[in-house]
């Protein structure tokens, strides 16, 4: 199988292929494997990466209901950014929810040559008076930074003026090497100016945060009912369906679970060492994954009529679909599927697939860092480049209101027991053999699903037509071609039918031309049938 | 028509000789448009008498795409006509996208008309960015004419400023016409800046000497040629003109290294 590797590589020349063989891996257990990552993509190549301000607005920012995010730049950025993320959110109990809306400065000529702080004063302006938000957050773009507008002294300006909450965030869309400098820039705001501004008590046992949740077609809504159900307090989700008016009191839960490591591990790592909040790397995709989780969530809080109540959960949900699993299963058992997804879902889906039978040789991820391929404990030894230097990078001392909730012993113990605070990576989850791609481009995607024939590729909107055009299944992965939820119990369900019917529809036996077949012909209501004058 | 755009350090005097030269030019007969290109709209002051000028980028800010070119162009001495693209405030904006706009805005408005001889850009100080090249890129001005002096810094500016010609050269075809003296009474200053210009390929076009002639013209808000026709200055500027108009000698400038240059000077006893 090292041919593979051989064979995608030779078509590039010698600059391309020096870069790009150390972003392609097969697995082999046997010795400790290293992965280039987070580094630029090469001109030319057709990378399926996004900008640092779709990484800030678009995915962490973005699925805040109580916040208004204004994007200052000119119109394209704002609108293609709008409604593309598919992350879902209910009205608070005040009735707000700005999610469905995109507002932008609509930045113009005049505006580049003069300046563009005047136009964001009279946008703030308008938006107050229009929605009244208590919050609004303001996501900067290219231009915005190369003529320098203070978009910061803006924001302080917005919250004297109108007596809300307004942050700035300079995450222009060239900085970094992809969306993930968003991410980042975004964690640094959401750190600096909401979590621990609100020091009323949260009531309730057991309490968690949610990060790196997105809500995507309703994932958070299937975790929170599950995790609801158990016993648990969900204090803040960051930030799918998510509120900045929980996340100021976020700094109150005894526990944040962390289900996307790349977009949001910053929150949880600035988190523990201001206010003593323990984190662990959770999956709340797949079946075995879910009820893996949830024991190990149990287990941090060590309560026993804790666990109970978890087993408890466990079996009544999976006595619930079992039939339904049973039959998905049988028709999907022994497929093959290939996944590249953003920085964690195609870890996360490589477990639902295996509830199904269906095994993963090929994952890669487009702007993941080396520590989710290949886990945390690289991470000191991670180089800092001129890319990532450039992007704030704050260490937090302990705040007065630092809290441990575990004995030393116990936070020791529980690091063994149930991997607290570590995250092994992607590497380590996946059998010798199968493939792991860092950035994968459009050349290379077409390349591996001739040499490995993958039955269905997960990926997004950027290459999905151009493999099914290959005649191959693609599901969007983004987001979830308009169905999901596929997340927790009855996520897995709805995954396991959608994917049981794209494999099964008949498009599929339409994709070798007439010309190319035998003994077949095409009828008038466009299926196959066999040619009955042979 | 000759588009030509005058560079040079900051301070080092550009817009007072673009305009006492383009009196001369005027003078001659010849029909000129000036364009200035520095944000503080200063470039046509003394051609217009301190005339107020509603700068094109004020008018596209006010106006919105729909305005005339009588709002933005006035005629001063000489009927030379006179336009300040303008720009932002110090420390906001881009004055650099600003001179793009204002050249694109001014050629579809249609200043440049057939009977123009000379187009005349007076560009801010140093190349710094893509903006401030305007001029020179895509064949807008087709040469270039450097102000400087026996001074270290002006000639370090000019070597800079040759560069930034050297890249614009083979796509669109700017040359550089030389280097224009303005004395600040430098010992071996013609020599220094003959053996520059020599180094870079070009000419010292001109030697204007220095004299407080200038100052008190531009007091009262006029070139030399306006002021006091009669005095010598006023004939240096004519000459100046004379040597412009009938200058044939184009090339593509070749940089000096900063070894180079430094040793230049050091020959000529500055450093």
């Amino acid at each position: 199988m090292v041919e593979v590797k051989t064979e995608i590589l030779s078509k590039y020349k010698a600059k391309v292929f020096k870069s790009r063989k150390d972003h392609i891996l097969e697995v082999d257990s046997s010795k400790a494997q290293e992965i280039a990552a987070n580094t630029r993509a090469i001109p030319g190549i057709m990378t399926n990466r996004g900008c640092c301000y779709a990484g800030c607005k678009g995915v962490v920012l973005g699925p805040l209901k109580d916040t208004l995010v204004l994007t200052h730049g000119p119109i394209g950025c704002g609108f293609y950014s709008w409604g593309t993320r598919r992350n879902k959110a209910r009205p608070d109990e005040n009735g707000e929810n700005f999610v469905q809306y995109c507002f932008s400065t609509d930045m113009q000529e005049p505006d580049i040559v003069f300046g563009g702080d005047k136009k964001l004063r009279k946008a703030l302006q308008e938006a107050y008076e229009i929605f009244h938000p208590k919050r609004i957050m303001i996501c900067s773009t290219c231009p915005v930074g190369l003529i320098g507008d203070d978009i910061h002294a803006v924001a302080a300006w917005a919250e004297k003026e109108f007596n809300i909450t307004c942050v700035a965030f300079s995450c222009e869309g060239y900085k970094g090497v992809s969306q993930s400098a968003g991410h980042h820039i975004a964690n640094n705001g959401l750190m600096k100016r909401i979590i621990g501004t609100d020091d009323r008590e949260v009531e309730g046992k057991y309490k968690i945060n949610l990060l790196g949740e997105y809500n995507i077609g309703g994932d958070g809504w299937e975790t929170e009912r599950i995790l609801k159900k158990v016993g648990y307090k969900v204090v803040a989700i960051f930030t799918g369906d998510g509120a900045l008016a929980d996340i100021a009191r976020s700094h109150k839960a005894d526990l944040n679970l962390v289900q996307c490591h790349r977009s949001i591990n910053y929150v949880a790592e600035m988190m523990r060492d201001a206010f003593g909040t323990n984190w662990l790397k959770v999956n709340f995709i797949g079946l075995k994954a879910t009820a893996d989780t949830l024991r190990n969530i149990a287990t941090f809080f060590g309560d026993s009529s804790l666990m109970d109540r978890t087993e408890e959960v466990i079996e009544e949900e999976m006595a619930a679909i079992a039939g339904d699993v049973a039959y998905f299963k049988n028709r999907l058992e022994g497929r093959k599927a290939a996944i590249f997804v953003g920085g964690s879902r195609s870890h996360h889906y490589q477990e639902l697939l295996r509830d199904f039978g269906v095994t993963t040789v090929l994952a890669g991820y487009e702007f993941a860092h080396r520590d989710d391929y290949e886990g945390r404990r690289v991470i000191p030894n991670l180089k800092e480049d001129a890319d990532s230097k450039n992007i704030e990078n704050l260490v937090m001392s302990k705040d007065m209101r630092y809290r441990a909730f575990l004995s030393p012993e116990r936070a020791a113990e529980l690091k063994e027991k149930i991997g607290l605070e570590n995250y092994e990576g992607l590497i380590t989850d996946m059998p010798d053999g199968t493939f792991v791609v860092d950035d994968l481009n459009h050349y290379e995607t077409e390349a591996f699903i001739e040499l490995l024939k993958p039955d269905i590729f997960f990926s997004g909107i950027k290459d999905k037509y151009v493999i099914q055009k290959g005649g191959v299944l693609s599901r969007q992965l983004h987001s979830y071609d308009y169905s999901g939820p596929y997340s927790g119990f009855k996520g897995s369900l709805i995954f396991g039918r959608d994917l049981t019917m794209g494999l099964y529809a008949p498009a599929w036996k339409l994709v070798s031309p007439p010309w190319a077949q035998k003994n077949e012909k095409l009828s008038q209501d466009g299926l196959l049938r066999e040619d009955s004058d042979a | 028509m000759r588009q030509v755009a005058i560079y040079g350090k900051g301070g080092i005097g550009k817009s007072t000789t673009t305009q006492n030269l383009n009196a001369g030019l005027g003078e001659m007969g010849k029909k000129i448009m000036i364009v200035g290109c520095d944000p503080k709209a200063d470039s046509t002051r003394l051609i217009l008498g301190g005339l107020a000028q509603e700068t094109v980028l004020d008018t596209l800010r006010e106006e919105g795409d729909d305005i005339d070119l009588d709002q933005v162009m006035r005629e001063g001495f000489s009927k030379i006509r006179c336009v300040e693209s303008g720009g932002p405030e110090p420390g906001v904006g881009c004055a650099g996208r600003g001179i793009i706009t204002s050249i694109g805005l001014l050629e579809r408005l249609g200043a440049y008309t057939e009977d123009l001889d000379y187009v005349f850009y007076d560009v801010l100080g140093d190349v710094v960015c893509g903006g401030f090249a305007m001029p020179i890129r895509e064949g807008k001005a087709r040469e270039i004419y450097i102000v400087c002096s026996g001074e270290m810094m002006a000639l370090y500016a000019a070597n800079n400023i040759s560069k930034g010609i050297r890249k614009y050269a083979n796509t669109g075809g700017v040359r550089l016409g030389g280097l224009i003296c303005n004395s600040r009474n430098v010992d071996g200053e013609a020599e220094l800046v003959s053996s520059v210009a020599k180094e870079l390929g070009t000419q010292m076009i001109y030697f204007v000497p220095r004299d407080n002639m200038v100052q008190r013209a531009e007091i009262h808000k006029q070139t030399v040629i306006q002021f006091d026709p009669e005095s010598n200055q006023a004939k240096e500027y004519r000459n100046l003109a004379q040597k412009i108009d009938d200058n044939d000698m184009f090339v593509i400038p070749t940089p000096l290294t900063q070894e180079r240059l430094e040793n230049i000077l050091m020959e000529h006893g500055i450093l």
